[in-house]
């Protein structure tokens, strides 16, 4: 064996140790993460502090608030961006739908910054005069839309043409077809998509300040200010009191509960559909 | 025969008003992107029509009635810095990463351990920053700032006391959120190189890692400045976890000229100042901050996409 | 039998009438039925903990049926809350500007409390007795003076000794009143600082760290060691912190306690203070010529529209609550004060508040204040 093979052969499991040691540093900081939210957050859950108001030190507030946020975008981003997707896939052959294509790519890495100041300007300012769980709404639904979108029309062209084909060779109606067959086989991406979407939603907090600001008491209506969890951790973060801190870490350790279980579920659950 | 053409009609009708109903509803995405770039063109006008070319150039941010000037030159080189800070380092990490799950990993591993780099993606953004705040602050500052500044302080780039908040660690922090998306796309460009390929590499003698570096890596190369594109797109954007350990400077001293200064970039400007402004002309300086950012955006991540799609010729949809 | 059916129909219709007329008087009465509310207000962190021991008291003992949601996200926020109608009373250190009185049409400026700022340090080996003046500070944080043993600083301390290491500034980095104060004060003080940085609730700092609310600062400062920091007297106690005893125009160097706020409160206020409509921007308790007042000593301010039913959500049953909870505060509140060490409001200056407080007005109609 000649000096450069050997070399060679050393630099290769360098290299291969290097990639190993890479996967790790990247594990690290998951891990500490999780470590970090649980060992500081666990300590004040209890079932008074979870339904308890701000000003009594609890964090129902917060959880409702996400709550009513999750059901709302639901509710106004889910139906568009199926029927987008819907659009996309099933007529999707022309400029008009590969411009809203592109659109629709380059909407989901917008700056969710910037959906804050203008949803803020439009309804906040201009529409409600206040800030409002509506506004906090439109503006997840303005990122979860084209989510959404994107991934309904993948679910659906992973459905075989055997099938529509099939289904109007019966003398059903295209539209009837996509409703009645085509969404339901492609049921499984859908709701694996969707659910991603809604896990992503939860934690946004760069439009939820500009438009929900932030409650210490429960719901109050549509036209005023609301809590929720990525903003009550926000605010206590910065907060320099202890107690305060600890509660931010609680609020952070049940979002990451919901995001987390949304998202190791879905992936779960299809792992046996999809046969990764 | 009448009734089955009334039939026809009826059904053709039913497929048009599905057609047309669901091609309005597809309008959404024009419509969202028409709403944000519309109001901030709209608010940004005010401040653009007053101070011209300075709000690009220029680094003064004073709110002061009477005095007001408006700058945004420190939080553009803030957000570059940080985004090219998080390439230097979460790159590397994500190819080391990519090249592990396509080449080297026992099948049993894959699954596991590319669950646990999208989890990374999972994590919200707030999250990072609290866990930033409060943990890789205090690391970053007393393992890896404070022994550069000791001993390497005597380089411009390493200037200044370390406070944990600063540039610096909006940077790492940037890098870990960066991994699961270049990643996941730099496998799948792996994955695609063909085969054919690699068995040539190996005729020729070549070991497994100069197979990598040498032919795979160079073949699916657009493919991965592509997914880079990408994570800077990402990092650009990215709002929450860099407000919460940059440090919040503003006006001349927020150029980002050390590592060790706590800095400012675009997203943090606006989440930290934009409720607070009183005056018009304020609200409409974060406005144009704003549509500063979102142009940057826009311009990478049209460029990513287009990159992208081309090598992988899937739709953008596939990578995330 | 007719007589009695009669005396029947007698009896009921007296009852009938009666019962109307006390139907009648109770329904009329207003004031002290009031239905439960929420009321929601923003702005400084310099009163809150005040503002929150009130509402607290308010909250459940005299009016347990109402919440107040005060949200301590500075004056800055406030008063462009305020603005944009989206809160129904904001607090703030700082009086509104000539633009902003132009955008918050007929707001009001009602003083509900006092407090000082001080000049807290975290100085290894000096605990107490730090001797600064307005020349000085301002130098400090323009960025000329930058050791603790500058000869400036010395000179001011011949009986300490001061250590040799570079001082790092502490300021607010959201939009503060408690900027305000200070910047105005060092402005008055140091014609550099008023031609390079001027004052206002959010300046250009030359340098240094900045941190979100007074209690951040405060708390930076703790935990930086040789920093020095502006922070509001009641957070300065709380997180038991050095302070420095300022120079006062009578030479004398005074520190931040409850006796010296009130000292230069009684001199500055005595007189010429503007109704509660009126513009307030001259308005400084800064500097004042007693010989024992403090002088970084200013009022703060609950903003209200006088006429309320501009802002949004708001109907008469809350604006009668409002009025009450503003009412009460510059009055049975003020009890609350000393303990906190925020000075109570002289009584010229509550005697303004009512008036301002009595002009309130919904659709046009007053509204009871208890």
């Amino acid at each position: 064996m000649s000096a450069s093979y050997i070399f060679r052969k050393f630099k290769n499991s360098l290299f291969f140790g290097l990639c190993l040691v890479c996967v790790i540093i990247a594990v690290v900081p998951l891990l500490s993460i999780l470590y970090e939210v649980i060992m500081r957050g666990a300590p004040q859950l209890s079932l008074q502090f979870l339904t308890k108001s701000g000003l009594e030190g609890g964090i129902g507030p917060a959880i409702q608030g996400t709550l009513i946020l999750i059901g709302l975008t639901s509710l106004i981003g889910i139906p568009v961006g199926v029927l987008s997707g819907v659009y996309l896939a099933e007529y999707g052959n022309n400029k008009y739908a590969a411009s809203m294509r592109s659109i629709n790519d380059v909407l989901t890495e917008f700056p969710s910054i910037v959906v804050g100041i203008t949803v803020f300007s439009v309804i906040v300012l201009g529409v409600t005069g206040s800030y409002s769980p509506i506004a906090g709404a439109v503006a997840l639904s303005f990122i979860l839309i084209p989510i959404v979108a994107r991934t309904t029309e993948e679910s659906l062209k992973l459905v075989p043409t055997s099938v529509r084909e099939a289904s109007l060779a019966l003398g059903v109606n295209k539209w009837k077809t996509t409703l009645r067959v085509v969404l339901p086989s492609a049921r499984a991406g859908l709701v694996t998509g969707t659910l991603l979407a809604v896990a992503r939603i939860a934690g946004e907090t760069a439009p939820l300040i500009l438009t929900i600001l932030g409650n210490s008491y429960f719901f109050q209506g549509f036209n005023a200010p609301m809590d929720a969890l990525p903003i009550r951790i926000w605010t206590d973060a910065r907060q320099p009191y202890a107690e305060v801190q600890a509660q931010g870490w609680s609020a952070a350790l049940i979002l990451i509960l919901i995001v987390l279980s949304l998202n190791i579920g879905v992936r779960l659950a299809s792992r046996g559909r999809l046969g990764r | 025969m009448v009734r089955e053409q009334i039939c026809m009609i009826k059904k053709l009708a039913g497929d048009n008003l599905f057609k047309i109903l669901t091609a309005i509803v597809a309008a959404s995405a024009a419509v969202i992107l028409i709403v944000n770039a519309g109001t901030l063109i709209g608010g940004s006008l005010p401040v653009l029509q007053r101070f011209g070319t300075y709000f690009f150039t220029g680094t003064t941010w004073n709110p002061v009635e009477g005095r007001e000037l408006f700058g945004a030159l420190p939080y553009v080189m803030g957000t570059l810095v940080t985004s090219a800070i998080a390439l230097l380092i979460g790159v590397p990490i994500s190819l080391g990463i990519a090249i592990f799950l396509a080449e080297m990993a026992p099948k049993a591993m894959k699954v596991p351990v590319s669950y646990l780099v999208e989890l990374l993606a999972a994590v919200p953004s707030v999250i990072y920053g609290l866990w930033g705040l409060f943990v890789l602050r205090i690391w970053m500052q007393n393992y890896i700032e404070t022994p550069l500044s000791t001993y390497l302080g005597w380089i411009p780039i390493f200037s200044g006391t370390p406070f944990g908040l600063d540039i610096f660690t909006a940077g790492v922090i940037l890098a870990i959120m960066i991994i699961p998306t270049v990643a996941s796309v730099s496998r799948e460009v792996i994955n695609a190189v063909p085969d054919s390929i690699r068995e040539g590499a190996y005729s020729i003698g070549a070991t497994k890692w100069e197979v990598i570096r040498y032919w795979v890596l160079s073949y699916g190369r657009s493919g991965i400045f592509g997914a880079v594109i990408l994570g800077l797109g990402r990092a650009v954007g990215e709002t929450m976890a860099v407000t919460m350990v940059i440090g919040n400077a503003i006006g001349p001293v927020a150029m980002p000229t050390s590592l060790f200064k706590p800095g400012q970039t675009m997203s943090s400007l606006i989440a930290n100042g934009f409720l607070e402004s009183t005056t018009p002309i304020e609200k409409s300086a974060y406005m144009g901050v704003g549509l500063i950012l979102l142009l940057v955006s826009l311009l990478i991540n049209i460029g990513a996409h287009i990159m992208v799609t081309r090598v992988l010729k899937v739709k953008g949809g596939a990578v995330e | 039998m007719r007589s009695t059916s009669k005396i029947a129909i007698g009896i009921i219709a007296i009852v009938v009438i009666v019962a109307a007329v006390a139907s009648y008087m109770y329904l009329s009465q207003t004031g002290t039925q009031l239905e439960p509310a929420t009321l929601n207000g923003a702005g400084a962190t310099f009163p809150q903990p005040f503002l929150n021991a009130t509402i607290t008291k308010y909250t459940q003992n005299v009016r347990t049926n109402l919440q107040i949601n005060y949200q301590g996200v500075g004056s800055g926020q406030g008063i462009s809350s305020l603005i944009a109608k989206t809160v129904d009373f904001a607090a703030s250190d700082a009086p509104l500007s000539a633009s902003q009185r132009q955008q918050a049409p007929n707001a009001l400026h009602i003083p509900e409390t006092i407090g000082a700022v001080t000049i807290a340090y975290n100085l290894p080996g000096v605990q107490s007795g730090l001797q600064l003046t307005g020349q000085v500070i301002a130098g400090i944080y323009l960025g000329t003076i930058t050791n603790w043993n500058d000869p400036a600083m010395q000179s001011l301390n011949t009986n300490l000794t001061l250590p040799d290491h570079a001082i790092t500034t502490v300021h607010r980095s959201d939009s503060s009143g408690t900027t305000r104060i200070f910047t105005k004060y060092l402005s008055n003080v140091s014609s550099t600082w008023a031609s390079q940085v001027g004052s206002g609730t959010s300046v250009q700092w030359p340098g240094g760290l900045g941190a979100s609310g007074n209690a951040a600062v405060a708390a930076t400062v703790n935990q930086t060691q040789y920093a020095i920091g502006y922070v509001e007297l009641a957070y300065a106690l709380q997180n038991a912190m050095s302070v420095a005893a300022v120079k006062n125009p009578a030479g004398n160097y005074i520190s931040p306690t409850l006796a010296s706020t009130t000292t230069a409160v009684q001199s500055g206020a005595s007189s010429g203070l503007p109704a509660g409509n009126q513009d307030w921007g001259n308005v400084s308790l800064l500097n004042t010529q007693a010989a024992q007042a403090y002088p970084i000593v200013s009022f703060t301010y609950l903003l209200v529209y006088q006429e309320l039913n501009v802002t949004s959500g708001m109907d008469k049953n809350k604006a009668t609550q409002l009025v009450q909870f503003i009412w009460w505060v510059v009055h049975s509140g003020q009890d609350l004060a000393p303990s906190l060490q925020y000075a109570q409001l002289p009584a010229n200056v509550v005697q303004i508040d009512e008036t301002s407080i009595q002009s309130i007005t919904f659709d046009g109609q007053h509204l009871p204040t208890s």
